[in-house]
């Protein structure tokens, strides 16, 4: 019998702590395959968030460091601009990257910087319990947002990847979702050109990954899955958002 | 050779002999010829030069450096080093060795830009959250700018810690002959904890979040046997005319160069005043002060700043004699006479 598949090299053998049926797991797997295939895992130096992301470090087969809450981007400068010949990639949730870390973010992807972003789009703050995040849609309860998002009060979602697109230093900027087999195939070809790119020094990537996370919106996993595919992405629409490598 | 140059570019010069390798910075006055003369020298040498967003941005790029064990540093001043605390708590309690001057200007809040000495307490009592400590040099001349930055990297490579040069505007701006003896240090020891990859070893991380039961405490309790060797191992300091002296002024950076003008005009006119120049100001020299204070010297801390080294000196002191303060904070000069007036005030 031929051995089809098997947990990548990138991966450490360790029971992931996610929440039952979120996303991070096949996100994380995805990553690690992408870096075995691409055969840089002993050049990898990671940057891990502040948020759910935060032990990467023990789940990931490769240097990873962590960052203080939102500076990602910028340890990741300071990272690859010191090492242009390591890989390096950043791993962060919608309240690293578009609250706390927006500056950086911004600056990084103008800049150009050679390096790639992996942003986690959960809607909320999933570590915290489930507060409102900058992604968070129109209505949706969170701890936060007890009477759902309004915008007179909190104003309106943020599209990260539409908002880099203005910005010369960003090649390339993607948003998939991983609710079904398609959609996952379809994420790991974006990470793995948002990781092609820094290898043919091309620039600032970024893939928007749109992940459900079950506990914090007080859903069953299939109802989270559900709702990512009826609701969450007609927010946020799939697809190929700016492309200046091809 | 001596040249003349401002005690900002000899502190560039200096971190550049000790094998700087990347800077990050952002501006803000007194400390402006830093990123302008490291945004030439950088590129010109092949190094890395960034103007970062903010100051938040500048520490965490040197955080980012820093993991992968290169030299790096940035430069600010009081309002942008309050920015930077974020990073340098995370690089003490991640235990990544950086540079980070602070050449003072008055405040609080956006104060002036004017020199002054009010941030001791920020830079020596930690500043960001957590208990840490960082090694703080405290240069007063153009010439020991160049130097206190050459062996910078080196405390922090030996003891893995940040290290602070605590300068003022006035030490940052002025022009001296300054002979720049040092050569250019081009070996650095193996390290065994940087990020580079995992070729040939097993991954490595760097991190400051320890949640497992008791880590973090172990790992307090680590840094605090770290800096007591800090403490045994690196207090730097000064003396003039202590040794009859019936009151030492102790004094750092720019007020040092003031208060020893000031105990010259005092020994000519028979006051018996020596001079105490705490170079790391922490670790304290409070051992030395302590001693001094044995055979009952008063003490007089000059500071610009309304008293903040103070303290240490009174705890050094312990009760055991006399302590008083002369300062001005918030672009005021303390002078000479204004010296040698309390001085005859305290011992006559």
């Amino acid at each position: 019998m031929n051995k089809i598949l098997s947990k990548p090299e990138a991966l450490k053998d360790e029971v992931l702590s996610y929440c039952p049926g979120c996303g991070h797991g096949i996100i994380h797997r995805l990553i690690a395959e992408c870096i075995d295939e691409l055969g840089v895992r002993e050049k990898t130096i990671a940057v891990a968030p502040v948020g759910c992301a935060v032990f990467a470090y023990d789940y990931f087969n490769f240097d990873v460091t962590e960052a203080p809450h939102g500076r990602p981007p910028a340890v990741a400068t300071g990272i690859k601009r010191s090492n242009p010949d390591k890989f390096v990639f950043t791993y962060q949730g919608d309240g690293d990257i578009a609250a706390i870390g927006m500056s950086e973010t911004i600056h990084a992807a103008n800049r150009g910087e050679n390096i790639a972003v992996i942003f986690v789009n959960n809607a909320n703050y999933g570590m915290t319990g489930g507060q409102m995040a900058p992604t968070t849609l129109i209505g949706q309860v969170t701890e936060t947002t007890p009477f759902g998002r309004d915008p007179k009060r909190e104003g309106y979602p943020i599209h990260l990847c539409e908002l880099l697109a203005t910005l010369e230093g960003a090649v390339y900027l993607e948003r998939v979702a991983i609710y079904n087999p398609q959609n996952i195939i379809k994420a790991k070809k974006a990470i793995k050109k948002a990781f092609q790119n820094q290898i043919d020094g091309k620039g600032f990537s970024l893939v928007e990954v749109i992940s459900n996370c079950p506990v914090d919106w007080g859903m069953t996993v299939l109802d989270s899955i559900k709702w990512v595919k009826d609701v969450f992405i007609k927010t946020f629409p799939l697809g190929v958002v700016k492309d200046k490598t091809s | 050779m001596k040249k003349l140059i401002k005690g900002n570019i000899a502190l560039c010069e200096g971190a550049l002999a000790a094998g700087l390798h990347a800077y990050f910075g952002y501006p803000i006055t007194p400390q402006n010829e830093i990123p302008a003369y490291m945004s030439r020298k950088m590129v010109e040498l092949g190094k890395v030069f960034v103007q970062a967003e903010s100051e938040l941005a500048a520490a965490n790029m040197v955080l980012g450096a820093a993991v992968t064990g290169v030299r790096a540093m940035t430069s600010s001043s009081s309002p942008g080093i309050s920015l930077k605390q974020e990073a340098i708590s995370y690089m003490a309690g991640m235990q990544l060795p950086s540079l980070i001057v602070n050449v003072q200007r008055g405040g609080p809040g956006l104060g002036n830009i004017s020199g002054s000495q009010s941030d001791y307490f920020q830079a020596v009592k930690g500043g960001g959250h957590g208990d840490y400590r960082i090694i703080v040099l405290a240069p007063n001349s153009a010439q020991e700018m160049y130097e206190t930055a050459y062996d910078a990297f080196d405390l922090a490579e030996k003891y893995r810690t940040p290290v602070m040069i605590l300068a003022d505007g006035i030490t940052g701006q002025m022009m001296e002959p300054v002979e720049f003896n040092k050569l250019e240090k081009k070996y650095f020891e193996e390290k065994d904890w940087h990020l580079t990859g995992c070729k040939d070893r097993n991954p490595r991380s760097i991190q400051s979040l320890l949640m497992k039961d008791g880590v973090l405490e172990q790992h307090n309790i680590n840094l605090q046997q770290k800096y007591n060797t800090i403490a045994e191992n690196e207090i730097k300091y000064e003396t003039y005319k202590t040794e009859d002296a019936e009151i030492v002024i102790t004094a750092y950076g720019i007020s040092s160069r003031i208060a020893k003008s000031a105990v010259k005009i005092a020994r000519k006119e028979g006051l018996k005043a020596g001079l105490f120049r705490p170079k790391t100001l922490w670790p304290f020299p409070s051992k030395e002060i302590s001693f001094l204070s044995d055979s009952g010297t008063k003490f007089l801390s000059v500071e610009l700043s309304h008293g903040q080294m103070i303290e240490d000196v009174k705890l050094a002191v312990n009760g055991k004699t006399q302590v008083e303060f002369l300062g001005k904070a918030g672009g005021g000069i303390v002078t000479e006479r204004e010296i040698v007036e309390k001085i005859k005030e305290m011992i006559l």
